[in-house]
């Protein structure tokens, strides 16, 4: 048996198991293995980003984060994980149990549904659904009903004020989010995950005009859709305690949280599949990757010296094993979701809180008529797709509304004033 | 005229410098793109590394002997006792034989017993001020941390007596100033002459 290339590394040991079993049971059996990859996948990729999270906004705050349980902190998940499992379970008195039992499960389970139609690579995905576009907004937003059981079933001033906050805020950012993924239904002509990306084969949406500002509208309006810093009015700590999850405690709590951030991280891969190119890459030869990685493990001075020899020498070997083959295409994706990821992280470690009304403020008045333009704007892009024209019209006009939108935002009088300076 | 939304970009800036220059890697970085790059990371991670304290850096007191133990300095005068402004200092003292008489050693009277309380001492110094003998300074220890708390948080005679040695280790400048003030004050030898019965 050879060596699988880099490309099929996941896809081939999936496909041997699966024809251990007899022809009938095959179609359940690969079935049964997707679910099981991506039910062991999504808790470790939760738990990691908690601590990608905390590393990344304690170097933008001049600090360093976890750093006592393991190396650079790296089994602080394990411990919280382990501290969420053996904390006493509380459900308050006059709580409704039933809704609030559910509440977290009904989160976390739309989380992990999310990732059936994400293409990790090439051959990596679940169930290539026709409409998987849709699938994601419609599983999506289930969230919304999960939160508001929360604060509902809690009976707590705090929980039912999150809850409605953050009803209201998913259902507006739901729309402005819809309409910016639109273009890209209209440019790539296919609902299907994979057919968006393969779609971007040429070139990714994001160096388009109207790509790259429904990029931004998708991605501010998922952050706020999985109620993130700086639209975590849900949650809002210096106001409602911890808002629909306050009166959660040990693993429904750290279920809540697994749903948050398992939907961050979907939003981020959604982001990358409809805007940013999903598993496309240059073909950079996969030595250059491992020379690189190998290097940083060779310096990295807190590893003890047996593993970063260790470590450093399986790199290199990878690297000559594959040596002729390109920088697979599930790295690529992993890569620039990280990079998204990176970027929310960024956010949060940026901006304070929004209010209330700047936040519904800012979907309504802003992403919504940006995003209603953004069609247009992509309409023209795509009649004069061949020439210049296109380019130009569809930027200049996204420009202008953009210009416009954010004086009209203002206090009326500096409106007023911009127009009178000028006419 | 600067584009709107360039006051969010700028922040986003100030937020990724701040990233870069936690890392050596991204402070040559921005150094390459002729950016001020001061070390980002603060901290000092304390139980694996300490921080450097200067000469002078004080904690707690501590009782100051030369050569052995039982030739302390202090008199059990009482003075820090009665200056100490939170009170931690306990003194019993001095020590008398049976008919009350004071007793002495190398010719001083001294404390039965002499204990701080560390949870309550404020490290203002204030004893070592008020001291005539020199006899109470400053040490810069700083772990005395215990889980129980009137066991080890009170320091009793035994743990709180250090040669002078040990104090000309951690505060040069100050132990030799002390040492000359006392050389002052210590009379000439003089010819010793059997007591004349009164």
């Amino acid at each position: 048996m050879s060596l699988p290339s880099l490309e099929t590394l996941f896809v081939k040991p999936a496909i041997l198991l699966r024809d251990l079993f007899p022809e009938s049971a095959r179609p359940w059996v690969s079935i049964g293995i997707a679910i099981g990859a991506i039910a062991a996948v999504a808790p470790l990729i939760m738990m990691y980003l908690t601590w990608i999270e905390r590393k990344l906004i304690a170097r933008m705050q001049n600090r360093f984060g976890p750093t006592r349980v393991g190396v650079y902190g790296l089994l602080q998940p394990m411990a919280d994980g382990l501290k969420m499992l053996i904390k006493e379970d509380i459900a308050p008195q006059g709580a409704d149990r039933l809704l609030h039992a559910m509440a977290p499960i009904l989160a976390v389970a739309p989380a992990i549904l999310l990732f059936a139609v994400l293409p990790f690579g090439r051959y990596l995905i679940a169930a290539d659904l026709n409409v998987g576009l849709l699938y994601f907004f419609a599983i999506s937003s289930i969230s919304a009903y999960a939160i508001f059981m929360g604060g509902w079933a809690s009976r707590s001033k705090f929980s039912i004020l999150g809850a409605m906050r953050g009803v209201a805020q998913v259902i507006s950012y739901e729309v402005p989010g819809v309409l910016s993924a639109v273009v890209v239904i209209m440019i790539a002509g296919t609902m299907s995950t994979v057919g968006i990306v393969e779609a971007q084969a040429q070139r990714w949406f994001i160096a388009t005009p109207w790509g790259f500002v429904a990029g931004i509208i998708f991605f501010l309006s998922g952050v706020a859709e999985v109620n993130r810093t700086p639209f975590d009015m849900p949650e809002a700590e210096s106001e409602l305690v911890a808002g629909f999850h306050t009166e959660y405690s040990g693993m429904k709590f750290a279920l809540w949280y697994m749903a948050e951030f398992l939907e961050a991280f979907a939003v981020c891969a959604f982001a990358v599949t409809f805007f940013l190119g999903g598993w496309q890459g240059p073909a950079v030869p996969f030595w250059v990757l491992t020379v690189l990685g190998s290097a940083l493990i060779a310096t990295a001075r807190k590893l003890s010296l047996p593993v970063r020899v260790v470590a450093t020498a399986l790199l290199l070997a990878a690297g000559l094993v594959w040596i002729k083959e390109p920088i697979p295409s599930w790295m690529w994706f992993l890569a620039k979701t990280y990079a998204l990821v990176f970027v929310l992280v960024w956010l949060r470690g940026t901006f304070p809180r929004l209010r209330v009304d700047q936040l519904m403020g800012l979907a309504w008045k802003f992403l919504l008529p940006m995003a209603l333009i953004n069609i247009l704007a992509a309409g023209l892009w795509w009649f004069w797709r061949d020439s210049f024209i296109g380019w130009f019209l569809s930027a200049a006009i996204l420009a202008l509304s953009y210009w416009l939108l954010i004086l009209a935002n203002h206090p009326a009088r500096r409106f007023e004033a911009a127009l009178s300076s000028r006419g | 005229m600067a584009f709107i939304g360039a006051g969010v970009l700028r922040g986003m800036g100030v937020t990724f410098r701040t990233f870069l220059e936690t890392y050596p890697w991204g402070r040559v970085l921005l150094r390459g793109l002729r950016q001020p790059a001061v070390e980002g990371l603060v901290t000092i991670e304390y139980p694996d590394v300490k921080q450097k304290h200067a000469e002078r850096f004080r904690y707690f007191p501590f009782l100051v002997y030369d050569g052995t133990p039982d030739n302390l300095r202090c008199v059990s005068c009482k003075i820090c006792e009665q200056e100490c402004p939170p009170q931690c200092i306990y003194i019993t003292g001095p020590a008398k034989d049976e008919q009350g008489r004071p007793q002495k050693a190398n010719g001083r009277t001294f404390p039965v017993e002499f204990k701080i309380d560390v949870s309550i001492c404020m490290s203002c110094r204030i004893c070592v001020d008020v001291c005539p003998f020199d006899a109470i300074e400053m040490d810069n220890q700083y772990e005395l941390s215990s889980s129980e708390r009137f066991g080890s948080l009170i320091l009793n005679k035994q743990e709180l007596l250090k040669p002078n040695e040990y104090f000309q280790r951690i505060k040069p400048t100050e132990a030799s100033e002390v040492d000359a003030r006392l050389a002052a004050k210590r009379p000439k030898p003089q010819p010793v002459f059997p007591p004349k019965a009164p």
